[in-house]
């Protein structure tokens, strides 16, 4: 039997990337494995990709999977940057970035906060373990407050909700899962996708080696016991014809069933599954932050969405051709136009 | 001219006799910033400029917007000469501040203009007092009180139009050049002038030598312009694409200069051009990195304060091999330093800029023509070696206005180096049997590379800082490094004689050579003509690039003395050098400067003749 392919007639296979050198059940690992899976299914074309990432575990992803993309590895924490340039070069590239909390919470803060601002297009992935892996566990920003780290002791300072910091700097798409839920981080990776803009998708990720214990929130048996999904999601993609009967909101109590049209036509559907919770009204988002900070709730899925601002690119009017393509003729004015200006200087 | 011709441009001593001095003295006029005084000077160097006298106009400005004082020096001279000069025989005195000082500093027959209002003390019989009621005219003139304090300025140029002989049509033609041809404001200000000039021809008795005298057809054809506007132009018919930048003096208007013309390279849909400001320079210099990845003609302009932030990715750019177009618009460090003064103080940290091994290219123009040249060449040279380029311009040239020749058209069509388009890469397969991003194909060390949205399945790879063999692939071992690195070590030393080369004025009869570069060149040149007047013949070469072409070592070996004249503290083009040069240089000199302030003719002068004992 022939392998399964997609839209493109590529196989799973050829989504993939080298083998990974993290430790063995790091969460990294699976999300890499979703975003396989994401591209596969919505038949991404891999040379019109490209993926960033700053410097830490997180950050040695972009490795792991769609081996036919161009990518980044770029300095700690200014991937953000990178990503700017990159899609400002070629408006029509796609960019997933894979950051880490260190990565994004510390060092990496100021340009997170702008490339949200900017509303440069791409998938801002943060794999987030309260630690700093690499270099050996440390503390990281995002580490909850009380924690203990076998060499750092107790951890006295607050976190950084990196979503909250995300809704805060104006980024239009924020989601919130975790790396065990294989089929919610995949789902919410499709819509990202498909965002006009920067789409931010935090993503509890265990690291096995340093912070996987009891006292640790960012645990697999932590996030296992303890994720509260807002909704059960399903993704439309623009142009998807649905195999099976349509599901019609009439059919579920009000409030029950949010239907979000996507700038590309794709359709995110929440099904209510846990606290209420309106991922279009933006108070609502940071009620519910700031609830889950005060009660240790971990809350998962699409925590915001706004109809997306323009991105950067259109807010500086840029002209629809990619500029690394443009050619001489739009590269260099003629001798005519040096000319007069040089008549004004006269 | 002898030297008797040229001391006469700083030391005045024709008063008494009746001698006229035309078109060869200085007037440095003292405000407070923020008062609108820029207008003023700006007028008085267009008109000079109109009249076709050879001119230029200096900024010292204090790191302030409003309040603090702010001298600006419009030197006149008929030979040519646009060093900064000395010394200026007229002040025009109109910040109480500063004012005695300002006097103080007069030469012995030189000139003061200073408001009739204050009173002054007259304690000096060595110069000549003009007293102008700057208040009592800004009050007749009936102004708007909103703008009385930007139009006051105006009246200095009244008086100096009248005094010096400038006539108030030139005077109007260069306030509708000032405010784009706008009559409005123009008018405003010519009202004031007139005024001013009006009441200096009825109430003063000239009783000084000096005058402005037309030189008709003399600037023909010439332009006079900024630095940083000509690096913009440049920038723009050099193709540039994305610009990242962050907001510093003196760098500033040089972005500013890119934002204002971006209209000449616009397309029907849009802009071709995109301008970015960042939230710092780590930023700009990562979005210029990311967009000369991905295929753009990237670009930033920073200075000293904005280098030291963005050292880490210039390595990572260096050792990933991504062009990108770094400007330096240099001012005096260390750390802040003092932000609104010139420098040469970066050259040796840029060259070496990040950690580990790097050494990075740096153009060094010396001339607005030269900022526009090297604006368009350094996306050219960058994308050939596919390596950051920098350009170390510096305030004095990016800041102030130089006369020069209209700029040239590039020479040259756009050359974006060793990329592999679709076509190409599968050409590129067929004929090689692979395609490695770093593989060294043609032996000049210059790999061949493809950007992102390349349509063909082979086209990705990876770019990391981290080290990586030929194929773009991750690997820690030691032979691959250095492998790699002697590459990039072998491409970087190929463009050597590949950059703008040195400019050399060379006769081998003289036994002395002076070595520079950059905005020096004004004061060089001055300087070894008043040299050569006091019997010291010297050859000049002005190096253009870093690293050093092979002939700047010819030079220091085939002279028996060489001084190198720079602008810095440390005298980090002479540190260059030696650096460089196996064999002894006991014979060369370091003289560097690094006041703040532009090299003189006279310093050049002094520094050389001291040391050759005369």
């Amino acid at each position: 039997m022939p392998p399964k392919t997609n839209t493109l007639g590529l196989t799973r296979e050829d989504y993939k990337g080298s083998k990974s050198t993290l430790c063995p059940g790091c969460g990294h690992d699976s999300i890499s494995n979703q975003i396989i899976s994401m591209a596969y299914d919505l038949g991404l074309n891999q040379h019109n990709l490209i993926k960033l990432s700053g410097i830490g575990c997180s950050s040695k992803t972009p490795a792991y999977f769609m081996g036919r993309a161009h990518a980044f590895n770029a300095v700690h924490g200014r991937m953000p940057s990178v990503a700017t340039g990159a899609t400002l070069a070629n408006r029509n590239l796609l960019a997933i970035g894979v950051s880490g909390d260190g990565d994004t919470g510390s060092i990496g803060m100021g340009q997170f906060k702008h490339l949200v601002r900017r509303n440069v297009p791409m998938v801002y992935i943060i794999e987030n373990n309260g630690v700093y892996g690499l270099t050996k566990g440390q503390f990281s920003a995002t580490a909850d407050s009380g924690q203990e780290l076998k060499y750092y002791g107790r951890n006295e300072l607050p976190p950084i909700d990196l979503a909250l910091e995300a809704i805060i700097g104006g980024c239009t798409f924020v989601a919130r899962s975790f790396s065990g839920d294989a089929k919610q981080v995949q789902t919410l990776l499709k819509a990202a996708m498909s965002h006009h803009g920067t789409a931010v998708v935090d993503i509890i990720s265990p690291c096995v080696t340093f912070n996987n214990h009891e006292t640790s929130s960012k645990s697999y048996d932590y996030g296992k016991q303890n994720e509260v999904a807002l909704h059960e999601i399903d993704f439309m993609p623009s142009g998807y014809v649905p195999e099976r009967e349509e599901i019609t909101v009439g059919e579920y109590a009000e409030g029950e069933m949010i239907s979000v049209t996507m700038h590309d036509g794709s359709v995110i559907r929440l099904k209510k599954v846990g606290p209420d919770h309106d991922p279009r009204n933006r108070a609502q988002a940071f009620q519910l932050l700031e609830r889950a900070q005060m009660e240790q709730l971990f809350v998962t899925g699409l925590l915001y969405y706004e109809e997306p601002r323009p991105t950067l690119a259109e807010s500086l009017y840029l002209t629809q051709t990619p500029l690394a393509q443009l050619g001489e003729e739009h590269l260099r004015p003629s001798r005519q136009v040096l000319d007069d200006i040089m008549k004004d200087y006269m | 001219m002898g030297l008797m011709d040229i001391q006469a441009s700083t030391q005045t001593k024709a008063t008494a006799n009746g001698q006229r001095i035309v078109n060869n003295f200085a007037i440095t006029a003292a405000t407070r910033n923020g008062t609108g005084s820029q207008t003023s000077n700006n007028v008085l160097v267009l008109s000079l400029f109109k009249m076709g006298i050879p001119v230029n106009g200096k900024n010292l400005f204090p790191s302030n917007i409003k309040g603090l004082p702010t001298w600006y020096t419009i030197r006149a001279n008929k030979h040519g000469y646009t060093a900064r000069p000395a010394q200026a025989e007229i002040a025009v005195a109109l910040n109480t501040d500063t004012a005695a000082e300002d006097i103080q500093k007069l030469p012995p027959g030189g000139v003061v203009i200073i408001p009739q209002e204050w009173n002054w003390t007259k304690s000096r019989e060595d110069i000549v007092y003009y007293e102008i009621p700057v208040d009592p005219l800004v009050k007749e003139a009936g102004i708007n009180p909103d703008l009385r304090e930007r139009v006051a300025n105006m009246v200095y140029v009244g008086a100096v139009a009248q005094l010096f002989d400038i006539s108030l049509d030139i005077i109007w033609q260069a306030l509708l050049q000032n405010f784009n041809g706008k009559e409005k404001p123009a008018k405003i200000n010519f009202d004031m002038a007139k005024r001013a000039y009006e009441w200096t021809a009825q109430n003063i008795v000239k009783r000084d030598p000096y005058h402005f005298e037309p030189m008709p057809d003399n600037n023909k054809g010439k332009i006079i312009i900024t630095g940083n506007e000509s690096a913009a132009l440049g920038s723009l018919f050099g193709g540039v694409t994305v610009v990242a930048w962050y907001p510093i003096t003196p760098a500033t208007s040089l972005a500013d200069g890119i934002l204002e013309y971006q209209h000449i390279r616009k397309a029907a849909d849009g802009n071709t051009v995109a301008i970015t400001q960042a939230e710092d320079e780590i930023s700009a210099i990562g979005a210029i990195v990311g967009a000369g990845w991905a295929g753009a003609r990237a670009m930033t302009s920073t200075s000293g304060p904005g280098i030291s932030l963005m050292a880490e990715f210039t390595g990572l750019a260096y050792f990933a091999e991504i062009p990108c177009v770094i400007w330096d618009v240099t001012r005096i460090g260390p750390s802040t330093g003092m932000p609104t003064r010139t420098s040469q103080g970066d050259i040796l940290f840029i060259h070496f800029l990040s950690h580990g091994d790097t050494r990075q290219i740096v153009l060094l123009p010396s001339s607005v023509a030269e900022c526009f040249e090297f604006g368009w060449r350094a996306f050219d040279i960058s994308e050939q070696f596919q390596t950051p380029v920098f350009v170390a311009s510096d305030l004095d040239l990016g800041m102030n206005n130089w006369m020069s020749e209209p700029f040239a058209y590039p020479d040259q069509p756009i050359n974006r180096g060793k990329m592999l388009d679709k076509a190409k890469l599968e050409q590129f397969i067929a004929d090689h049997g692979e395609w490695y991003r770093y593989r060294d194909y043609d032996g000049d060390g210059v790999g061949y590379r493809t950007v992102p949205g390349t349509d063909h399945p082979r086209a990705a790879y990876f770019t990391r800082g981290t080290s990586h063999s030929d194929k773009a692939i991750y690997s820690e071992r030691s032979e691959d490094w250095v492998q790699n690195l002697s590459r990039i070590q072998r491409k970087i030393n190929s463009a050597r004689n590949l950059l703008p080369q040195p400019i050399v004025d060379q006769d081998p009869a003289k036994k002395i050579g002076i070595l520079s570069f950059g905005s020096n060149d004004p004061a060089i040149l001055e300087g070894r003509d008043m040299l050569a007047a006091a019997g010291i013949q010297t050859n000049y070469m002005r190096v253009r690039a870093l690293p050093l072409a092979d002939s700047v070592a010819e030079f220091v070996r085939t002279h028996e003395r060489v001084y190198v004249l720079e602008n810095n503290f440390d005298g980090q083009l002479a540190q260059i050098v030696r650096m460089e040069m196996s064999e002894s240089t006991e014979h060369m000199a370091s003289v560097p400067l690094g006041d703040g302030l532009p090299m003189t003719a006279q310093w050049v002068f002094e520094q050389v003749s001291k040391r050759e004992g005369k």
